[in-house]
């Protein structure tokens, strides 16, 4: 039975080798302090132990060297901790930019994953192995901890905004996923597994996987749906920034900042669109919160990041903008032209 | 306690032991309320910086003219609490209990004050949960993005959360300065056994000194024009 | 101060009230009244001992049902929202109403004004006030715990506290709300006492290291405190309006509550903890019958803890999302925090060196305390290192540090000051055989709970699950049965302290040979403490009865 208990976690990520490294570095020195620290005070115990009742003691009241010397020695010893284990902190903190994205939503009391190509999975992640994996993740409800041991890595999932962590899978396997923030009566059932396979073996899983079309497509299909296209178009009736090519980029504001055009500012700017305003621009769009799920968001997310120039969707000359949308466009912006369809009065009762 | 209302307490050598300790044991008490409103004044920095507009909005729309005249009165509180301890040093009953009834009336008026407001911010529907249109916010004018309601709610929320704690301490001032009156009429308080008014003096002094901090921060965040002068 | 102020009265000191022979304050009146009413200090100390005795109990019941949960990793033995509400409430009786009162109110309260020369309290009827106000805030806790309970885990995170658990969240809050004042009245009345009650001749710097502490203490739960009653205010708003402070959808920011949280609980650990590095001085100097090894670096290393303590708290949020430069500076700051407490364990150590021990029951516990505190300290060594904590934050790791620092520290600290002090408390002594055995078992029971939870947290067990995948369960059936065997431990002085009362042989004012005030006076002390007002010549710990040539 015992052959079966483990004592040490599997280490199957590059992070887990860097940080099992630093972990017996630790070991070994506070093993070291420990044992001599006990080993003086047993001797000292065994040693000075009282013999007679009347014994005498010698009026020892300190040594300032001695003092000083374990007061700056611990310094530096700390001191090389804390930059080894910084040094760890930051190498997990930047992915690399070949990292394959894959987005993680949690909610009580599971996680819902979202492949690049369109797969989902519920507690379950595939991933091939030597594949850097950014994971980008966020809560629709309370805060939730994405980790897994193996990888000997983990992030507090948050909502209403995105967090990032990336891992490269060393070892083919299935490794444990737990939600490690308390997060209410089902939290310890809020674990998953995942599988690390060969690349080819990840190939053939994501072959097998029923996905209507990548995620960037999906995003696409909302783009029409939610009739994002009839703003932000690429011509000239665009009462709307273009967005090809945006990703990254740094956006000037309407009051003077500017802005990487990162995650979180995309999610924001379809959640709150009057929140930061491209210069140039009126803010006329109206708020999609309350409509675009997490799931979804990330899709429109997708698509977003995935528009190179040229490729924005062509506008449906029948769909309708969306409920609230602005019937006059402000000045500044082109003009529209008459051909832009009819929109519907600012009524509350239709669903575009 | 025993006779003649125990002037020394059985545990202190002397009395000059018994005032120091008495004004020490005060000012403690008011570092502890240093860090109660540091504590929130900490929130409501963290969310001014980051919906600068919408405090800004919210904030010009708090009543200026109440918050003014409620400085000035609060102000002259202090004033009165001040001469209080002085006239109880020099051992003048009268002027000290005038004083005493005077720093009442004025605190009585800063709440009366107070309560007026929260009636107008409630006419006004400044009262989130309560009394709170979303819509009129997002039509603000002379501000240049436009604004989120749910942020405003957050400014509001600070606004009388803060106001609040500051009230109650007020109240429980009041309290106090009534137990002084009762005092003070009794004859007690004597230049040998003035501790009591010295350390409400100080506590009182120190809730005007809170509210220093909030007019500026609650109500001179935003701009405000002479219109907005009403009741 | 103007002479006319203190005319009619005489500046020098009054003369103490005279006492009949054997009168002291525990037999100096009787009834319910005698006690609920009183004023002295000690009286107060005892009320104290026995509402944290009680709740101790409580915490520990609560304790004992998750470990036996965990024993299968199917948790048969109570469903989860049960499982949730126990740790919720063996954390916050735990915490809020055992280990931070415990030393301060118990044996800081009993021997402060003693080991200061002095009556009582600066502020007696406020002492008095602290236990009521305990009290009640306790029962409401306790009440809400227990009609319902609470799932959120004594850290309350936003927004699962604020907008999505469905039980007694507020009232708990209350409980904890009111209970806060009773922290903060004790901590000002120990400063206030301190700067201006001391005996002639007791100089700061002639100060047992009992004071100081609890000086430092003092300081923390002064300045702590109010902080948390802001966010538990912020919290009970935001759960009852709704209004948006820590909802995301709303503009608030969930993480900001963690940082208000964290700002009072993590030196609040050190409010558990000093109280009992200050026991362990006194205690290591009386049966090593030796001065203390580098006082004032011990005093410097209190004071550095209260204002390093103050500069951590975002080392609880490294996984967090927060930005990669506040990790780093938190990260340093926390490594810096951790010197001072190196430097307490090499001078006690140092205190040991051509010393006489005697290894009485509070020497054993005493020497316990820094073992277990050592390992503690050692393990959040590895938690404020970076890299290390992305892995261990919020496993069983974690659960395993800070049981070594709060329980292995402070409770055996705890322990430590109460066999020390207990013959001085009740003039009795209580049974050398059964004490020793106590300390025996309870630390051979804690090692054997605690240690296994390091394995589980690094080989990844999340804190508070109440099922696990089954290859954990061997740690975890060692772990429980530890915990047994602590609990035996517990139970056991609960017997003898009792006992020591009725059949324990007096104890005499000073039976361990100690220096300090309070052993000065008869046991247990007469009301008034003690019948003259000492006059303070010498340092603390003045156990050395030859001059040596090692004097520098």
């Amino acid at each position: 039975m015992f052959a079966e208990v483990p004592l040490f976690p599997e280490q199957a990520s590059t992070t887990a080798q860097r940080v099992d490294a630093l972990f017996f570095f630790l070991c070994t020195v506070c093993g070291t302090m420990a044992v001599l620290i006990a080993a003086l005070v047993l001797y000292f115990a065994f040693k000075y132990h009282r013999r007679a009742e009347d014994e005498r003691t010698p009026r020892i009241l300190g040594n300032n060297r001695l003092e000083w010397f374990w007061t700056i020695t611990p310094l530096f010893v700390f001191l090389i901790m804390f930059l080894w284990g910084a040094s760890v902190y930051t190498s997990v903190a930047l992915p690399p930019p070949d990292a394959m994205e894959i987005f993680v939503v949690g909610k009580q009391w599971m996680w819902k994953i979202q492949h690049p190509s369109g797969q989902r999975e519920i507690n379950e992640l595939h991933i091939p192995v030597d594949q850097p994996i950014k994971l980008t993740l966020t809560s629709e409800d309370v805060i939730h901890n994405f980790s897994v041991p193996a990888f000997r890595t983990k992030i507090d999932v948050i909502p209403g905004r995105y967090v990032q962590i990336w891992f490269q899978p060393t070892k083919v396997g299935n490794y444990h996923l737990f939600c490690s923030q308390y997060c209410g009566t089902s939290h310890s059932n809020m674990v998953g597994t995942v599988i690390v396979m060969e690349r080819e073996e990840y190939r053939e899983w994501l072959a097998s996987q029923a996905a209507t079309g990548s995620l960037a497509d999906q995003g696409r299909q909302l783009f029409l749906k939610f009739q994002c296209i009839t703003c932000h178009s690429a011509d000239a009736a665009a009462r709307a920034p273009v967005l090809e090519g945006l990703y990254g980029r740094t956006v000037p504001l309407k009051d003077g900042r500017t802005v990487v055009a990162d995650d979180a500012y995309l999610r924001e700017s379809i959640l709150y669109p009057e929140a930061k305003v491209v210069q140039g621009w009126e803010p006329i769009m109206p708020t999609f919160k309350g409509q675009v799920e997490e799931e979804d968001l990330i899709k429109l997310l997708a698509f977003i990041k995935s528009l190179k120039p040229g490729q924005t969707p062509v506008r449906n000359e029948e769909a309708s903008p969306p409920l609230d949308a602005p019937k006059v466009p402000p000045g500044g912006n082109p003009k529209p032209r008459e051909s832009v369809p009819t929109y519907r009065p600012q009524g509350k009762s239709t669903q575009p | 306690m025993s006779t003649n209302h125990a002037v020394l307490a059985h545990h202190f050598e002397n009395l000059e032991q018994q005032r120091e300790t008495a004004t020490f044991g005060m000012w403690i008490f008011l570092a502890t309320e240093v860090l109660i409103f540091g504590a929130i004044f900490t929130c409501y920095a963290i969310y001014r910086l980051r919906y600068p507009l919408d405090f800004e909005a919210a904030s010009a729309r708090l009543n200026i003219l109440i918050g003014s005249i409620n400085t000035i009165v609060l102000l002259s509180s202090s004033l009165t609490m001040a001469l209080s301890v002085h006239a109880t040093r020099v051992g003048r009953q009268q002027m000290l209990l005038t004083c005493l009834l005077l720093t009442i009336l004025l605190g009585g008026t800063f709440l009366g004050f107070k309560v007026v407001e929260y009636y107008e911010d409630y006419k006004e529907k400044l009262v989130p949960v309560l009394a709170f249109d979303p819509d009129e916010w997002t039509k603000v004018e002379g501000v240049e993005a436009p604004i989120q309601p749910q942020h405003v709610q957050l400014m509001l929320v600070f606004y009388y959360i803060m106001t609040g704690l500051h009230a109650a301490h007020m109240i429980v001032g009041m309290g106090l300065l009534i137990w002084l009156v009762i005092e003070a009429r009794r004859g007690w308080l004597t230049p040998v056994r003035y501790m009591p008014v010295e350390i409400v003096g100080l506590y009182w002094h120190f809730v005007d000194i809170v509210w220093i901090f909030l007019l500026p921060l609650l109500y001179l965040t935003g701009t405000h024009h002479p219109t907005d002068l009403h009741f | 101060m103007s002479s006319a102020i203190t005319t009619g009265f005489t500046p020098q000191a009054k003369a103490r009230p005279p006492r009949a022979p054997g009168e002291n304050y525990l037999n100096v009146a009787f009834g319910v009244k005698s006690w609920l009413l009183t004023t002295d200090h000690k009286r107060i100390a005892i009320l104290y001992l026995v509402t944290l005795t009680i709740l101790f109990f409580i915490g520990g019941a609560a304790a004992t049902v998750i470990r036996l949960n965990l024993m299968t990793p199917n948790g048969e033995l109570v469903p989860a929202d049960t499982y949730n509400k126990l740790f919720t409430a063996h954390g916050i009786i735990m915490v809020w109403f055992f280990l931070v009162p415990v030393v301060p109110t118990v044996l800081g309260n009993f021997l402060v004004p003693m080991m200061i020369g002095a009556r009582d309290l600066a502020f007696p009827k406020i002492n008095l006030l602290s236990w009521y106000v305990f009290t009640i805030g306790a029962i409401i806790t306790l009440w809400a715990l227990l009609a319902g309970g609470v799932d959120t885990g004594w850290t309350f995170y936003t927004p699962f506290s604020s907008k999505y658990a469905r039980t007694n969240v507020i009232p708990t809050m209350l409980g904890i709300f009111i209970s806060g004042f009773s922290s903060i009245m004790t901590g000002l009345n120990f400063i206030a006492t301190m700067h201006t009650m001391r005996a002639p001749g007791l100089t700061w710097w002639r100060m047992p290291l009992f004071l100081w502490a609890h000086y430092a203490v003092s300081v923390i739960q002064v300045l702590a405190t109010p902080v948390l009653a802001m966010a538990l205010i912020l919290v009970g708003v935001e759960r009852v309006w709704g209004v948006g402070i820590f909802d995301p959808e709303l503009g608030g920011d969930p993480v900001l509550f963690q940082h208000l949280f964290w700002f009072y609980s993590h030196p609040v650990v050190y409010i558990m903890l000093l109280p009992s590095m200050g026991i362990t001085s006194e205690v290591i100097t009386c049966f090593a019958r030796k001065p203390i090894f580098g006082y004032v670096f011990i005093v410097w290393s209190s004071i550095g803890i209260a204002v390093l303590g103050f500069l951590v708290w975002a080392h609880h949020m490294f996984v967090a999302g927060q930005s990669v430069y506040s990790a780093l500076i938190f990260s340093a700051l926390s490594y810096l925090v951790a010197v001072p407490s190196a430097i307490k364990v090499f001078n006690w150590t140092a205190t040991l060196y051509k010393s006489s021990i005697a290894f009485e029951t509070p020497m054993l516990f005493a020497m316990g305390f820094v073992a277990l505190f050592t390992m503690g300290g050692l393990t959040g060594l590895f938690l404020a290192c970076l890299g290390v904590d992305l892995h261990v934050h919020d496993t069983y790791f974690v659960i395993a540090h800070f049981h070594f620092i709060m329980v292995g520290g402070a409770v055996m600290g705890y322990m430590a000051g109460l066999h020390f002090w207990w013959p001085k408390m009740t003039g009795r002594m209580y049974s050398d055989f059964l004490s020793k055995l106590a300390a025996l078992i309870i630390f051979v029971g804690f090692i054997l709970t605690f240690l296994p939870q390091f394995v589980l947290g690094y080989l990844g067990m999340p804190r508070r699950y109440h099922v696990y995948p089954p290859e954990f369960q061997v740690l975890n059936v060692m772990s429980s049965a530890g915990a047994s065997i602590l609990a035996v431990g517990y139970v056991l002085p609960l017997f003898y302290m009792l006992w020591s009362l009725y059949a324990g042989k007096p104890s005499g004012p000073n039976p361990w040979n100690a220096t300090g005030l309070e052993w000065q006076t008869p046991s247990p002390p007469p009301p008034h403490n003690f019948d003259e007002t000492p006059i303070v010549t010498t340092g603390p710990y003045e156990y050395s009865m030859e001059e040596s040539a090692l004097v520098h």
